[in-house]
């Protein structure tokens, strides 16, 4: 715990030092990164110590904050959400100190450091904390560094608003949380987490606190239809900073709910419904929009939501399994939606930090000017494709495993369960492979039309490779990607200290189950290199074949016409549209269409934008109609101060009065 | 047994053409025609392996690549599946998810190497294939789970290494659980009335038009590929289909052989009988194949208490 305590005194040092050297770029982002990195460093010792459950690390600072305690303490499920905290923000870092080096006349460069460190530092305050008010002291922090950190480019209109939606949303979660927590507090008479777990209470325990907690967190999280701030930011932020908020930071809304969730007993089965019913829709819905985008980094980020959604069916099976008193179904759910929190911080990692990469050699997103990028960016393409496959759930990728261990759960539970749990298990399965199924869509969409075919713009010729410090870190994010997938029974024994907390069970009581799972893992291991050795046969046989043989050179088979042109390829809307006209009802997609007409057409265009639907059907007309409800209230509120004193003396006369009573 | 579970390897590896050149010949058949002889598929493969290549200069090594991934993963897919009553080489709880996502894994390159061309044509046929293999990948996924409900099985040996016991009383239910398989089987194909396998040409094509580019040992790979990957099929409908287990298991799998020189001539008849639908006639067939799958799991659940 020591060195975690180091590490937070390093961040919040170097980024104060950041700021203060912010008019020099240089130095700023060497002292930024490197003590963000020297930090992770130390803390990930303690992280790793939590998870294998060696020694329950905790601490308490002599100090008193109002009705709470400075109170830490690191076991395995925080040491699990720690590990991705701290690996992605040691790879954000690194490829920040490059990405950013663009902006580096600004002084606000510099100061980006500061909220960069005190970002991870809060994050990680998040999952250690142990007291309702340190916990939500650091989760304000870690909304507002964000928020500084989304708005860097500040002097753009979509950046101001991304970072005013992101502001209000992420405070309207943090209002659901301080009303949990004050309930939970006044049910335990402690804000402490120790007191709530020994009472038994949790979100659990009642609908009302269920609600709140799935609000709270959810809007952190993404869940839809709370992510309306997700689309937004995710653009506006600098791609480092994306990498981090979608890869991890997102990931703290799913530990709350965790955490909190856990110190009930029993859970009851509506909540276990609710979750899986949350993590269906917000998987499909996710991955639909995301489908209709074009702007990659939005795609990005409804993809988070996708991913989310995986995450939240996980849990809901693995509390399912708690709920019906299956420990199977609990480890095997649970080890599925906690797997693909590392996972995910992985490949979205990767892949927003590939679109950084791009928007740096090619100076746009909009994938429907791109093409052809992977002959000038063959690093960052092939670190792309090897994300696009992790998330879309492919083998050798490490998605997969985490997606193989859900369905695995729900499997056990189809083949011998009854009555509700089962249609709920079903639904999630379901979910589960039309999930994969539209992820695989619209990652061949994203990747084969932005890293193949032929340029369709003067972007895509004028692409040029990233430098080693971007390359780096999405390097070792791939390999992170493959050696997961492919050490699959090693991650899952890992995540066994984690699996017996959440599931509080006793590690000997589980061992079959466990034995079994990882075995089952080790034959999918095995089949998939037989896979990748058979690939490597293969390539070693058409080498082999086409020795000697004459290999030619030619243009794409044109079907004769004369002056095929780079536009004639199929788009990425082109791609989608199929699966986009079918899902329709539910995207809503805008179309400005001017048809050609004459003989001989100019002009002629067609535009598609598909706007957030939730946005348009639920988000904004609620805050219409708080903005009208504050309206009416004007008259109060009208600027004379002579009349605010008044207001002032009348309300300290009914304190008053309340208190004689 | 290790002899018999080779077998089932080697058979797909040896005859899977010949699915192909049966349902040729059952079409030629009805057409009218003699026909291309039974083998025919196996000279384009010699013939093709033979060749050199030609590669469009806007392709890149994912155009050159996808051929063989595709191939290893259908290969790698085999592995699984049981055949004629014998269990699969490699059997493990939920390995049918890992085939169905192998199987996404070649979809993925194939259509990646078809966009990789920057042709429209094949970004039309890339485009469908992805839009269609979406909605055919849960029905597979609600026939399997009706299968693990009634066998109390996790893996495709368990699913499928027949139990007579079971068939007799269930015979609707396996009825509708083929049923769906069998659209899938269609559809994952490229086989009428989902897809045309006999022309590229038209606009109307799926499967074909992604591979237009390729050619020599690529297009071998490809040609192969497809035909185990309608091997894979088949075996898994023999399975839901004729449950048999009988010493000695050669007898067994002698029977699925047959079996499948059925369903290959039943897939001429089919392709001999109908037109291709619709496009947007598709993803229904392909929702009702999972209403039939979603029923028998259903009447599973009912019967099975």
């Amino acid at each position: 715990m020591i060195l975690f305590l180091i590490a937070v005194a390093i961040w919040v040092s170097t980024g104060i030092s950041a700021l203060v050297f912010s008019r020099r770029y240089a130095v700023s982002s060497w002292i930024g990164a490197g003590g963000a990195i020297l930090g992770c460093l130390l803390a990930l010792h303690s992280a790793l110590q939590a998870i294998l459950g060696n020694l329950l690390q905790s601490f308490q600072f002599p100090w008193s904050l109002p009705f709470g305690s400075f109170y830490l303490k690191m076991d395995p499920l925080s040491g699990w959400f720690l590990l991705p905290i701290l690996g992605l923000s040691i790879m954000a870092a690194l490829f920040g100190t490059e990405y950013m080096a663009a902006w580096r006349d600004r002084p606000s460069a510099g100061g980006s450091w500061f909220f960069f460190n005190i970002l991870i530092a809060s994050m990680s305050l998040v999952v250690v904390a142990r007291d309702g008010v340190l916990f939500l002291l650091a989760w304000e922090i870690m909304s507002l560094s964000s928020f500084f950190l989304v708005t860097f480019e500040h002097q753009k209109k979509f950046v101001r608003d991304a970072g005013w939606n992101y502001l209000v949303a992420t405070h309207a979660g943090t209002a659901c949380l301080l009303a949990l927590f004050v309930l939970m507090a006044k049910s335990t008479g402690s804000f402490s987490f120790d007191a709530w777990l020994e009472k038994g209470v949790s979100p659990f325990s009642s609908i009302v606190l269920f609600l709140l907690a799935v609000v709270g967190f959810g809007t952190k999280a993404g869940f839809v239809p709370l992510h309306i701030w997700l689309p937004e930011a995710h653009p506006a932020a600098p791609s480092h900073v994306s990498a981090l908020m979608s890869g991890v930071m997102i990931k703290t809304g799913i530990y709350g709910l965790v955490r909190l969730l856990s110190f009930s007993e029993v859970p009851p089965e509506w909540g276990c419904w609710i979750l899986i019913g949350i993590g269906a829709s917000s998987g499909i819905l996710g991955v639909l929009f995301a489908l209709a985008q074009h702007d990659l980094k939005r795609l990005l980020a409804y993809h988070s939501i996708e991913n989310i959604g995986i995450i939240s069916l996980g849990l809901g099976v693995g509390y399912l399994g708690l709920s019906i008193h299956s420990p199977g179904l609990a480890i095997l759910g649970f080890s599925g939606g906690l797997l693909h929190v590392l996972n995910h911080a992985l490949f979205k990692g990767l892949l927003f930090m590939g679109a950084g990469s791009l928007l740096h050699g090619t100076g746009t997103l909009d994938i429907e000017h791109l093409g052809g990028v992977i002959k000038k960016m063959p690093w960052t393409g092939s670190t792309f494709l090897i994300g696009a496959a992790a998330i879309a759930g492919l083998p050798p990728m490490n998605g997969f495993i985490s997606e193989f261990l859900i369905y695995l759960g729900a499997l056990k539970g189809i083949g011998t369960l009854h009555g509700s749990p089962l249609v709920f298990l079903i639904i999630a399965a379901t979910s589960l492979t039309l999930i994969g199924g539209l992820a695989l869509a619209c990652f061949a969409k994203a990747f084969g039309v932005i890293f193949l075919g032929s340029p369709r713009s003067k972007h895509g010729h004028d692409a040029h490779e990233s430098g080693w410090g971007m390359r780096l870190p999405m390097i070792s994010l791939a390999a992170g990607c493959a050696a997961v997938g492919l050490m699959a029974p090693l991650a899952f024994l890992i995540l066994r200290p984690v699996l017996t907390m959440v599931c509080r069970i006793e590690a000997l009581a589980a061992q079959e189950i466990f034995t079994q799972t990882s075995m089952t893992l080790f034959f999918v291991v095995l089949t998939v290199l037989g896979f990748l050795g058979l690939a490597g046969f293969l390539w070693g046989l058409r080498r082999w074949l086409l020795s000697g043989k004459t290999i030619h050179e030619s243009v794409t088979w044109d079907c004769g016409y004369d002056a095929p042109s780079p536009r004639m390829q199929y788009t990425g809307s082109s791609f989608a549209q199929p699966l986009t006209s079918l899902f329709k009802s539910i995207l809503r997609t805008q179309r400005k269409i001017s048809p050609p007409s004459g003989f001989f057409p100019i002009h002629a265009s067609f535009f598609t934008s598909a706007p957030d639907v939730f946005v348009r059907t639920i988000i904004r007309p609620f805050y219409h109609a708080v903005r009208f409800g504050f309206s009416k209230m004007k008259w109060f509120q009208h600027g004379r101060v002579n009349a605010y004193i008044l207001y002032i003396g009348l309300t300290l006369l009914i304190l008053l009065i309340w208190n004689l009573r | 047994m290790i002899i018999e579970q080779s077998l089932s390897m080697i058979f797909p590896l040896l005859l899977a053409p010949l699915m192909l050149g049966l349902i040729n010949r059952t079409k030629a058949f009805f057409a009218g025609r003699v026909g291309q002889p039974l083998l025919q598929v196996y000279f384009d493969l010699f013939k093709l392996l033979k060749k050199g290549a030609v590669y469009s200069r806007t392709t890149s090594w994912i155009f050159q690549g996808g051929p063989m991934i595709g191939l290893a993963a259908f290969i790698a897919s085999l592995l699984m599946v049981p055949f004629g009553g014998v269990p699969a080489l490699i059997s493990f709880a939920g390995d049918f998810i890992l085939l169905a996502y192998l199987l996404a894994l070649a979809r993925f390159f194939v259509v990646l190497a078809a966009l990789d061309t920057g042709s429209s044509f094949e970004g039309m046929g890339a485009s469908r294939e992805v839009t269609f293999s979406t909605f055919a990948e849960p029905v597979f996924f609600i026939a399997m789970f009706a299968l693990a409900r009634l066998s109390n099985g996790a893996s495709l040996s368990e699913f499928l290494a027949s139990q007579p016991r079971l068939w007799a009383p269930n015979i609707p239910l396996f009825f509708l659980i083929s049923i769906a398989v069998f659209v899938v089987l269609l559809a994952e194909n490229a086989r009428i009335p989902v897809d045309d396998p006999n022309t590229h040409l038209e606009l109307t094509m799926i499967h074909e038009v992604m591979v237009l580019d390729h050619s020599g040992p690529d297009l071998a790979f490809i040609l192969y590929g497809s035909a185990l990957k309608l091997w894979i099929f088949g075996a898994i409908l023999m399975g839901v289909l004729i449950p048999i287990k009988v010493e000695p298991t050669i007898l067994g799998q002698v029977t699925a052989l047959a079996g499948m020189a059925v369903l290959s001539i039943a897939i001429g008849l089919v392709e001999s009988i109908m037109a291709r639908l619709k496009l947007g006639r598709i993803p229904p067939l392909l929702i009702g194949a999972a209403g039939c799958a979603l029923f028998a799991l259903l009447l599973v659940l009912r019967g099975h208490p």
